[in-house]
């Protein structure tokens, strides 16, 4: 299990998702996943071991580095982009369950079997944002915007901010008296740190546009449905792009057969 | 997540550059990323470990270092290859956005199963040429892919004093007492590295230039040239477009005659 597995089940979800959503995966995994992977691990690679405290006291230098780094940095980038790659799998799951029951249908209600290529053609498609999956999209949204503002509310609350200074005085036991540590890089930490928070800001805008867009196309498509005359013979949950499919295929096939006759 | 994984995602981008563009990503990849992982992340890796003060005073080491190396060489050439990386990513997804509308107007067309696999099989492998939009945002990825380098090249430069690394750098930062002497691990290779990268990232940017130059030059001579033809040859791209709304029209006629 890694980034590349992540990967992967995201890039499976994209193909459901808005514009905005695919740019948002994008600006994940290049912008926060790979520079995390590539270059702020070495810079936090030799943060306790570089740690150092005016000091000969055994046991001090231990015991200030985990007063003042009780989450790394690393890790808290990790947990967050894990916890914000997850409502995302929950709606690959919800598009599954829904391709089942679709396909399930399928074989029950035809007299013949569905041929291969209909099958096919059932996992290529691409359902259309409405309805129960528009609810699932949008909470998936929701909890994204959640989970990066914990987090990066997190990472301000434990670090009194963004930047790292260089020198904390530390006064724990076993420390004798107040003792003068040094953090190893601090500035490159400051400058990453920065970097990590602007991405996950960026990430947050993308995912409330996204929400917005959402919010306002479903208000659009309820008012087109007040004015259109005719009703909908399946209900609202019914895959409405199904029914379509059924009728232009009535269509073409009348057409088929004309373009034969002649 | 890794270099290979955004050499996946260029790849795939290659088949729509230009000749330039596809040097562009071997000299990107053999001669900077490449060397980047294979040799110089080796030479830096004692950096600190091997930044040597002359003096027992405990965190002036930490202080000199974090004060001479704000941020170290290998993590700024990191961020330049991906930043430079990025623009090209924002062309493959124009492309696979023009290519899934061209696959919905094909599907729509009403024509026999065999020959939409055939159509679609021929979009697969077919080669966008650039014209149009697509010019527009090729232009506009080469301009940010020289923004990009000039600006982390210039950073370099400013945060460092050049490209040559002193033996000896002076140190007078608290908690050091008074004036200290600070000494470099490895300063000629890191000098011979640091020239090696700024010249295949200046090799880069000759590169984005000419690649430029030659897509502006070539809409130039494709722009009179187009005005001159007779009405009945029109661009490959706007002759598929064209097509492909034929077809639907066909379809939507067919089907209302037939209603």
């Amino acid at each position: 299990m890694n980034w590349g597995t992540l990967y992967s089940q995201l890039g499976g979800v994209n193909k459901h998702s808005t514009s905005l959503g695919k740019i948002w995966l994008s600006v994940l995994f290049i912008f926060r996943v790979t520079i995390l992977v590539l270059a702020a691990e070495r810079v936090w690679g030799d943060e306790q071991s570089d740690f150092t405290c005016n000091t000969q006291q055994p046991g001090c230098k231990n015991v200030c580095y985990d007063h003042f780094f009780p989450v790394s940095h690393i890790r808290l980038w990790c947990l967050q982009l894990i916890f914000v790659s997850t409502p995302a799998l929950l709606m690959a799951m919800y598009v599954s369950f829904r391709k089942r029951g679709v396909r399930r249908n399928l074989i029950a209600n035809r007299r013949d079997r569905p041929t291969q290529e209909e099958l096919e053609n059932l996992k290529k498609r691409r359902l259309p944002i409405t309805g129960r999956l528009w609810l699932t999209y949008t909470c998936s949204l929701f909890f994204r915007i959640i989970f990066e503002a914990g987090f990066m509310y997190a990472l301000y609350y434990i670090y009194d901010g963004f930047q790292m200074p260089r020198l904390v005085k530390c006064e724990q036991w076993p420390c004798p008296n107040k003792v003068d540590c040094f953090i190893s890089r601090p500035t490159e930490k400051t400058v990453f740190t920065i970097f990590m928070v602007a991405s996950s800001a960026i990430c947050i805008v993308l995912n409330v546009a996204e929400l917005i867009y959402l919010i306002i196309k479903n208000l659009m498509r309820c008012s087109t449905k007040h004015k259109m005359s005719h009703v909908y013979t399946d209900h609202e949950s019914k895959d409405k792009a199904v029914s379509q499919n059924k009728i232009n295929e009535r269509f073409l096939s009348t057409a088929d057969s004309d373009d034969k006759a002649t | 997540m890794n270099w290979g994984t955004l050499y996946t995602q260029l790849t795939g981008v290659n088949r729509h550059s230009t000749s330039l563009g596809k040097i562009w990503l071997s000299v990107l990849f053999i001669f900077r990323v490449s060397v980047l992982v294979v040799a110089a992340e080796t030479v830096w890796s004692d950096e600190q470990a091997d930044f040597v003060c002359n003096t027992l005073q405990p965190g002036c080491e930490n202080v000199c270092y974090d004060h001479f190396f704000p941020i170290s060489h290998v993590r700024l050439w990191c961020l330049q290859l991906i930043f430079a990386s990025t623009p090209p990513l924002l062309v493959a997804m124009y492309v696979a956005h023009r290519r899934h509308e061209d696959k919905r107007g094909i599907l729509c067309a009403s024509r026999s199963r065999a020959k939409q696999e055939e159509d679609l099989e021929s979009l697969r492998k077919r080669r966008l040429p650039i014209t149009g939009a697509l010019w527009w945002v090729y232009a506009a990825s080469l301009l940010f892919r020289l923004l990009f380098e000039a600006v982390f090249m210039y950073a370099l430069y400013a945060i460092y004093d050049g490209v040559w690394l002193p033996r000896l750098v002076r140190c007078e930062e608290v908690p050091c007492p008074n004036e200290v002497d600070c000494f470099v691990s490895r300063p000629t290779e890191k000098t011979v590295f640091t020239v090696f990268m700024a010249a295949a990232s200046g090799a880069c940017m000759v590169l984005n230039v000419a690649e430029l130059a030659y897509l502006v030059a070539k809409a130039a001579t494709r722009g009179p040239a187009r005005r001159g033809v007779r009405k009945g040859q029109a661009d490959y791209a706007a002759k598929d477009k064209g097509l492909l709304q034929m077809m639907r029209n066909e379809t939507l006629m067919a089907s209302s005659s037939s209603v």
